[in-house]
């Protein structure tokens, strides 16, 4: 599959200092590669390098050094911009203008005619469910309403590519749940979706690669199921139905038995332990088995190992400090 | 042409939602109590008054939009970071530059035409009342084409103020683009005393950065014939193409450099 997205070594050094200047680097030679119609994470904690990148993609920046490129154009050329759609982190629009103003605004930039602009303005109000308001004057938007218009300037173009800094950012539990939806949507309409996050439940709901970032470095990229740590390290049985003998003898076999109510306790099997070898001794004993479930690392546990070793690593404020 | 044009139309929308034209009905207001009392005090005179006082009226309100909305135009956008979302949309920055120019340049002119238009109506209400004495003593009709002259030139000196604001928007804080740009205005409006410092300065290095500054800084009394359309003196059409081209070729290199500026720029 073609990249839409492709990054080579691409560097990013701010001047920092009021009277003597120096260079802090914001991203260090980040390589990445982006396959079409797939939802990609880019994840890290706050002032990591995702906006930075977002920015360089968007060329609202320009890199140091390295080079990006979206769907085989340089970053930064007008025509691509035709083909991807863009939200900035907490969006701000204009706030003298309507919803539905904005976005005929945006409409007008793309060449579309009136017919056009209101067909896609109609469809897209609803589908970010904002059309009761197409008329409300964005000053009078909350955060959540502000970032469903964003979501809809940034699709208005049906974008091949597009690019979303923190989606989730000011949505209620029903906003997320409509973000999620409709990324979703844009995969299954074969979409590229680049979004930046450090919500890693969003990541693991969405994604099927993800790159994680920390200190202005990358600090993983792949597969969700490939990535080292999120493969299973062992078994979690919970059982019920047992005396405290028989746990005790079936404890000592498995890694950690805890009582988690009373006659109901979780047993910890290492990768090496199957499982199926002790459920001969668990019917016999009269239990029963409420359910088994491989035991893995969550995104969290990942995202916290991979920032605290590159941070180890320590981000220097000289370029070429470390990479 | 169809990406500038949109980005100028909103410029004009924000500038009219800003309560722009909040501006036109003081000026409205002020002409009318004018007349009215300048009528009740001064004899024959007050025609020329308000004439004096309309253009000067509408060169200052113009200057205020000028400095006080270009100096918005570019820093306010990336300070809200609204720019963000817009230049990813197919417009390049010298695109979106030049449609800000425009669309400011739009709002001045809409601006100092409805001034000039209040003008008139005024003028031609005075020189209704007036009576056939005073008429036939007044050296120049009430309603006398000859103040366009004056407005035309006011209009390409708001033009090349918008230009410097534009400019200095491109790359300081809106307080510093606004002294920046009063301070060229002023300094400007001082042009010829520039030139000829020498006359009352010995020192040479003084005079030489007065000498630059004189080449540099546009010549803003150029573009103020007020006194002489009042008063009937003559404002050959030479003197106006000349000054005219002069301010067109001050924006197009004011224009030119903030695009360069503004296309190199990293919004952090």
């Amino acid at each position: 599959m073609p990249a839409a997205i492709r990054t080579d070594a691409l560097t990013k050094d701010y001047a920092v200092g009021f009277w003597r200047k120096r260079p802090y680097r914001a991203l260090d030679a980040l390589t990445l590669e982006v396959p079409a119609g797939e939802v990609f994470g880019f994840l890290g904690p706050n002032g990591a390098g995702k906006t930075t990148t977002l920015k360089l993609l968007m060329q609202l920046i320009f890199p140091t050094a390295g080079r990006a490129e979206i769907l085989g154009r340089p970053a930064g050329d007008v025509a691509t911009r035709r083909r991807i759609g863009y939200l900035p982190e907490n969006p701000y629009f204009y706030d003298y203008l309507t919803a539905e103003e904005l976005l005929q605004y945006f409409g007008r930039l793309f060449g579309y005619d009136a017919a056009e602009r209101r067909r896609r303005i109609g469809a897209l109000l609803d589908r970010v469910g904002i059309a009761s308001e197409r008329r409300l004057q964005l000053r009078k938007f909350s955060k959540g309403m502000l970032q469903r218009v964003g979501i809809a300037q940034a699709l208005l173009n049906d974008p091949e590519v597009v690019f979303l800094d923190e989606p989730m950012s000011g949505l209620d539990p029903i906003g997320r749940r409509d973000v999620r939806a409709l990324i979703l949507e844009l995969r299954d309409q074969g979409r590229t979706v680049f979004f930046s996050s450090h919500i890693l439940a969003d990541a693991e709901a969405l994604c099927g690669r993800v790159a994680v970032v920390a200190a202005g470095r990358l600090a993983a990229a792949g597969r969700l199921s490939d990535l080292h740590a999120f493969q299973a390290r062992g078994w979690e049985l919970v059982v019920a139905g047992l005396t405290p003998e028989v746990i005790a003898r079936l404890g000592a076999a498995a890694g950690r038995a805890t009582e988690i109510s009373p006659g109901r306790y979780t047993l910890e099997l290492s990768l090496s332990q199957p499982p199926e070898r002790l459920l001969p001794e668990l019917t016999a004993a009269g239990g029963t088995l409420v359910s088994l479930n491989p035991l893995r690392d969550s995104l969290e546990d990942f995202f916290m190992q991979r920032v605290a070793a590159v941070g180890r690593g320590a981000r220097g404020d000289t370029p070429g400090s470390g990479a | 042409m169809r990406v500038i044009r949109t980005v100028a139309v909103n410029v004009f929308r924000e500038s009219v939602r800003d309560r722009v034209p909040y501006n036109l009905v003081a000026f409205a207001v002020l002409l009318m109590a004018a007349s009215y009392i300048l009528g009740q005090l001064t004899a024959g005179q007050d025609v020329k008054i308000i004439k004096d006082l309309g253009l000067a009226a509408t060169s200052i309100f113009g200057l205020f939009i000028a400095i006080f909305i270009g100096i918005g135009l570019v820093s306010k956008e990336v300070e809200r970071r609204s720019v963000y979302a817009l230049l990813a949309k197919p417009l390049s920055r010298s695109q979106f530059i030049l449609g800000k120019y425009l669309g400011l340049a739009l709002t001045l002119t809409v601006n100092v035409a409805v001034m000039t238009v209040a003008l008139y109506a005024v003028l031609a209400y005075m020189g209704w009342v007036q009576t056939p004495a005073m008429k036939a003593a007044a050296e120049l009709p009430a309603v006398d084409p000859a103040l366009l002259k004056a407005v035309l030139l006011i209009t390409i000196e708001l033009m090349v103020v918008t230009a410097l604001a534009l400019f200095f928007s491109t790359f300081s804080t809106p307080l510093l683009s606004a002294a920046l740009t009063l301070g060229i205005y002023i300094a400007g409006r001082f042009n010829a005393d520039l030139r000829h410092l020498d006359a009352i300065v010995n020192a040479r290095p003084v005079v030489w950065l007065a000498r630059a500054a004189y080449h540099v800084l546009p010549d803003f009394a150029a573009f103020d014939v007020k006194t002489e359309v009042v008063h009937g003196l003559p404002v050959p059409a030479g003197y106006l193409a000349a000054t005219a081209g002069n301010g067109v070729l001050y924006i197009a290199a004011l224009v030119a450099a903030a695009t360069l500026i503004f296309s190199r720029r990293d919004f952090k």
